[in-house]
C-alpha cells in the first residue's frame, strides 16, 4: 500500500510539473494546456456520446486486430517453431518483412483498401503479428525435449504432441507476445487514424482537434485517454496471463 | 602477538529472530581461525557483520588495519564474467596506478598457480580454478583480514583437498590472517590454528579450542593423526550442546556413527 | 552454406513469382520487382540529390533520436533500477507514459518546437526511450547479491560500481531494449516526416502516393525494409562484440 501511495505521489509530481510548465511564460501560449484545464475538458468529453464512440471505435478495432493477428501468428509460429526446414527457408523473407515499419505501408494500404476501418485494422495486424510470431517460435525452442520424449513414449503422435504438450507449455510466452502486440496495435491504430485513413477513432479525434479549432486541451484529452487504454490493455492481459498460467 | 580482529558482545536480530546472541572473541595477527557451527546457526550473519555488509544490532567489531577481503562460497556469482581472470583480480585495485595493479595481480595469480590463465574468462575455468581466482583477488588486495565464507563447499572432494592445502601454503608464505567460516568439522580441524565452536541459533560461543597440530599439515597423515581424530570428535560432541534442534540431533548422530567407524574404540 | 542457400533461394523464388505475376497482371498497384528496382535506380542513383536531401537526413534524424533516447534511457534506468524507492515513485508514471502512442503527441511537439528537426527528434526520443529505460531498470535490478556484496567488501568507488558492475551486468537486457527501440525509431522517423516536413523518406513516400506514382512508393517501402534490416544487422554485430564475455553455451561453462 505504501508503494501505491508513492506511485500516486510520483504521478502527482508529474502533474504539478506539467501545470507549472503549462502556465509558465517560457512556452508558447496554448502549446501545453495545464492539467487543470485538460481535466475539465476530459470530464466534458467523457460525457459526450461522440467522444465515447471514438473511443469505442478505436478499442474495437484494436481488439479485432489482435484477434486476427493471433489467428495468423500462433499457427504460423507453431509450424515455424516445430519444422526447422520451413523456418530456415522463410527466414530471409521474415527478416526482411519484419523491419518494414507498418506506417510505411500507410500509402499502400490507403490506395488498396480505402479510408475505411479495413486499412487501420490491416496495418495494426501487420504490426501485431511479429511479437506473437516470435514469442511462439521462441517458446517452442525452449520446449523441454524430455516432455516431448515422454509423450512420444506414450504413443502420442506429432500433431498430438503439438497440441497437448507444445501448445500448453508455450502458452505463457505466447501470452506475453500478445500483451506486447496489444500495445503495438494500439499505437499503430491511433497513428493511422491520426495521419489518414479513418473517419472515426481516437486518433481522428486528436487530428480534428488540432487541425480544426487548434484545441490543444482536446488533443491532450485524446492522448491521455489513449495512454489509459494502453495501461488497461497491458494490465488486463498481464492479469489474464497470471490467472491462466498458474503452473 | 597483536590482535587483528576484536569482536565484543556481538549480537544481531532480524525482527524477532535472534541470529547471533552475543559473541566475544579475537583473532591474532597471522592466525588462521575456523568458525564452525551447525547449518543455519547464524554463521553467515556473523560473517556479514564482521565484513561490514550489515550493521550488527549490538556489540563491536574492530579491525586493526583498514580493509578486509572476503572469499564467498558462490565463486560463479562472486567473479565478474565480463572481466578476464586478470581483470577480476585487479577489480579491487582500481585506485592504484596501472603498472602496480598489473604487477600485483600477476603476482597473486602466480601464488595460486594461475599465472597462465590471466587472459581467460572465469567461466572457461573449472570450479576449483575459479575459486582460486577469488582467492588471488582477495590476496592482491592485501587485506588485514581474509574472511572466507564456506569457501570450499561448492567444489568436489578432490579439489577441496587441493584448495585447503593451497590456502595453508599461501597464508604461511604471506603471513595472512584468516577467518574461515564453515560447517565442516574436518575442514575446521585440518585448516585451523584455533577453532571457535558456535551453538545453534542464536549463535553463541560454545568453545574456543587450540588445534594441537604442527603447522605443516598433510591430507593423509594429518587426518589420521590421533590429535586430529580426538579434536574432531570433541568438536562434534560440542556441537551437540546448547539448544539441540532435531536437525542437529540427526546430524550429530550421523557424525558419531561415522566416528565410530573410523576410530576403533 | 547449405542453410544460406536454403534461406535465400526461397527469398529469390518469391521475388521471381512476384515478377512473373506482376508482369502478367499489369496492375498499377503491384508493379513487378524489376520496375521497382528501375524506379529506385532513377530516383536515388541518377538523382543523387534525393539521397543527400532526403535519405541521409532521415537516417541522421533516426540515429540521433535513437542515440539521445538511449543515453537518457540508460542513465535514468541505471539510477531507477538501483533504488527500489525511486522505482516506487516513478513506476506507475512510467507505465502510463509508455502507453501513450507517441504520434498522438506530434501536435504538441509541433507547437512546442515548430515543424522541423527538433520536433521530429522529440517525437522519436519520446517514442523510443521506453524500451531502453525499462529494460535498463530490469537489468540493473538483476545484479545478484553476491556481486553486490563483493563490490561492497572491496569498497570500490561509486563510478566503478555503476560503470564496472551495474552497467555490464545489465548490458544483455540493455541491448535487447536498444534493438526494440532502433526498429521503433524507424517507425517514428517515418511518422514524424509524414507530418509537417517536406524532406525525408517519409515525406517522399507521401508525395509518391499523392502523385499516384506507385512504383516509387514501393521503392520507398523496400528502402525502409532494407534500412531496417541493415540497422538491425549492424546493431547485432555490435552487440555480439560487446557481449562476447557472455558464456556462449552451457557446455562451454564449467559447473
Amino acid at each position: 500500500m505504501r508503494a501505491f501511495t508513492r506511485g500516486l505521489i510520483g504521478i502527482a509530481g508529474f502533474l504539478a510539473l506539467w501545470e507549472l510548465l503549462g502556465r509558465s511564460p517560457l512556452l508558447p501560449a496554448d502549446a501545453l494546456p495545464p492539467p487543470s484545464l485538460v481535466f475539465g475538458e476530459l470530464v466534458t468529453q467523457l460525457t459526450s456520446s461522440e467522444f465515447i464512440s471514438h473511443v469505442v471505435a478505436t478499442v474495437l478495432a484494436v481488439l479485432i486486430a489482435i484477434g486476427i493477428a493471433i489467428a495468423i501468428a500462433v499457427p504460423s509460429g507453431l509450424v515455424l517453431g516445430s519444422v526447422p526446414a520451413v523456418r530456415h527457408a522463410t527466414r530471409a523473407v521474415i527478416e526482411f518483412l519484419r523491419p518494414i515499419p507498418s506506417v510505411a505501408l500507410i500509402p499502400l494500404a490507403l490506395v488498396m483498401l480505402g479510408f475505411g476501418p479495413e486499412t487501420k485494422i490491416t496495418l495494426a495486424v501487420y504490426a501485431a503479428l511479429w511479437p506473437i510470431l516470435f514469442n511462439t517460435i521462441y517458446a517452442l525452442d525452449e520446449l523441454d525435449p524430455l516432455l516431448v520424449e515422454t509423450s512420444r513414449v506414450f504413443g502420442t503422435g506429432r500433431v498430438g504432441v503439438l497440441f497437448r504438450v507444445a501448445l500448453p507449455s508455450a502458452l505463457p510466452f505466447v501470452l506475453t507476445g500478445i500483451r506486447l502486440a496489444a500495445t503495438t496495435a494500439l499505437i499503430v491504430m491511433v497513428s493511422v487514424e491520426l495521419m489518414a485513413g479513418s473517419e472515426i477513432g481516437l486518433g481522428y479525434f486528436i487530428m480534428e482537434a488540432r487541425s480544426g479549432p487548434g484545441r490543444m486541451d482536446q488533443v491532450l484529452v485524446g492522448t491521455v485517454v489513449a495512454g489509459a487504454i494502453g495501461v488497461l490493455l497491458n494490465n488486463g492481459l498481464e492479469r489474464i496471463r497470471r490467472r491462466w498460467v498458474a503452473w | 602477538m597483536s590482535n587483528m580482529l576484536e569482536v565484543a558482545d556481538l549480537g544481531h536480530t532480524y525482527g524477532d529472530y535472534e541470529a547471533i546472541g552475543g559473541l566475544t572473541f579475537t583473532v591474532r595477527a597471522g592466525e588462521l581461525v575456523c568458525v564452525v557451527g551447525p547449518s543455519g546457526c547464524g554463521k553467515s550473519t556473523l560473517l556479514r557483520t564482521i565484513s561490514g555488509l550489515i550493521t550488527p544490532s549490538r556489540g563491536d567489531v574492530s579491525l586493526k588495519g583498514s580493509h578486509l577481503a572476503v572469499v564467498f562460497q558462490d565463486y560463479q556469482r562472486s567473479l565478474f564474467p565480463w572481466l578476464t581472470v586478470q581483470g577480476n583480480v585487479e577489480f579491487p585495485l582500481r585506485s592504484l596506478p596501472r603498472a602496480e595493479r598489473r604487477a600485483r595481480a600477476a603476482e597473486a595469480l602466480e601464488w595460486v598457480g594461475l599465472g597462465k590463465a590471466a587472459k581467460k574468462r572465469p567461466w572457461q575455468l573449472s570450479g576449483g580454478m575459479q575459486q582460486r581466482v577469488a582467492i588471488a583477488r582477495a590476496l592482491a588486495y592485501r587485506p588485514a583480514l581474509l574472511l572466507m565464507d564456506e569457501p570450499f563447499a561448492s567444489v568436489d572432494a578432490q579439489t577441496r583437498f587441493e584448495l585447503e592445502d593451497l590456502l595453508l601454503r599461501v597464508r604461511r608464505e604471506h603471513d595472512t590472517t584468516v577467518l574461515v567460516v564453515t560447517h565442516d568439522i574436518d575442514e575446521s580441524v585440518y585448516l585451523g590454528d584455533r577453532i571457535l565452536v558456535l551453538s545453534n541459533s542464536p549463535a553463541r560461543l560454545v568453545a574456543d579450542l587450540d588445534v594441537p597440530l604442527p603447522a605443516e599439515r598433510d591430507q593423509v597423515t594429518t587426518r589420521t593423526d590421533e590429535a586430529f581424530v580426538a579434536l574432531r570428535s570433541k568438536v562434534a560432541r560440542l556441537l551437540n550442546v546448547g539448544k539441540p534442534s532435531i536437525d542437529v540431533e540427526k546430524w550429530a548422530a550421523a557424525e558419531r556413527e561415522s566416528l565410530s567407524e573410523t576410530v576403533p574404540s | 552454406m547449405n542453410k544460406f542457400l536454403q534461406r535465400w533461394s526461397v527469398f529469390a523464388g518469391l521475388i521471381i513469382v512476384w515478377q512473373v505475376l506482376g508482369v502478367a497482371a499489369d496492375d498499377p498497384f503491384f508493379p513487378p520487382p524489376s520496375e521497382i528496382v528501375e524506379a529506385a535506380w532513377e530516383w536515388w542513383v541518377l538523382e543523387p540529390e534525393n539521397v543527400t536531401e532526403h535519405v541521409l537526413p532521415s537516417i541522421g534524424r533516426l540515429l540521433s533520436g535513437w542515440a539521445i533516447a538511449s543515453v537518457i534511457g540508460i542513465a535514468l534506468g541505471l539510477l531507477l533500477g538501483r533504488s527500489d524507492r525511486a522505482m516506487e515513485y516513478a513506476g506507475p508514471l512510467l507505465v502510463f507514459l509508455r502507453s501513450i502512442p507517441p504520434p498522438a503527441l506530434v501536435p504538441v511537439f509541433l507547437l512546442l518546437f515548430k515543424a522541423g528537426t527538433s520536433m521530429q527528434l522529440a517525437t522519436i526520443v519520446f517514442g523510443v526511450i521506453w524500451p531502453v529505460l525499462l529494460n535498463t531498470v530490469d537489468g540493473a535490478r538483476s545484479v545478484d547479491v553476491t556481486k553486490v556484496d563483493t563490490s561492497a567488501v572491496f569498497r570500490i568507488p561509486r563510478h566503478q560500481w555503476v560503470l564496472g558492475v551495474v552497467l555490464p551486468a545489465a548490458s544483455p537486457k540493455i541491448f535487447a531494449g536498444l534493438r526494440v527501440s532502433l526498429s521503433l525509431s524507424l517507425v517514428l522517423m517515418v511518422i514524424s516526416e509524414l507530418v509537417g516536413t517536406d524532406n525525408g523518406i517519409g515525406s517522399q513516400l507521401m508525395t509518391a502516393q499523392r502523385e499516384f506514382d506507385y512504383t516509387r512508393m514501393w521503392a520507398g517501402i523496400v528502402l525502409l525494409g532494407v534500412l531496417g534490416y541493415g540497422l538491425n544487422t549492424a546493431l547485432l554485430a555490435v552487440e555480439r562484440r560487446a557481449l562476447a564475455w557472455q558464456p556462449r553455451s552451457r557446455d562451454e561453462q564449467h559447473a
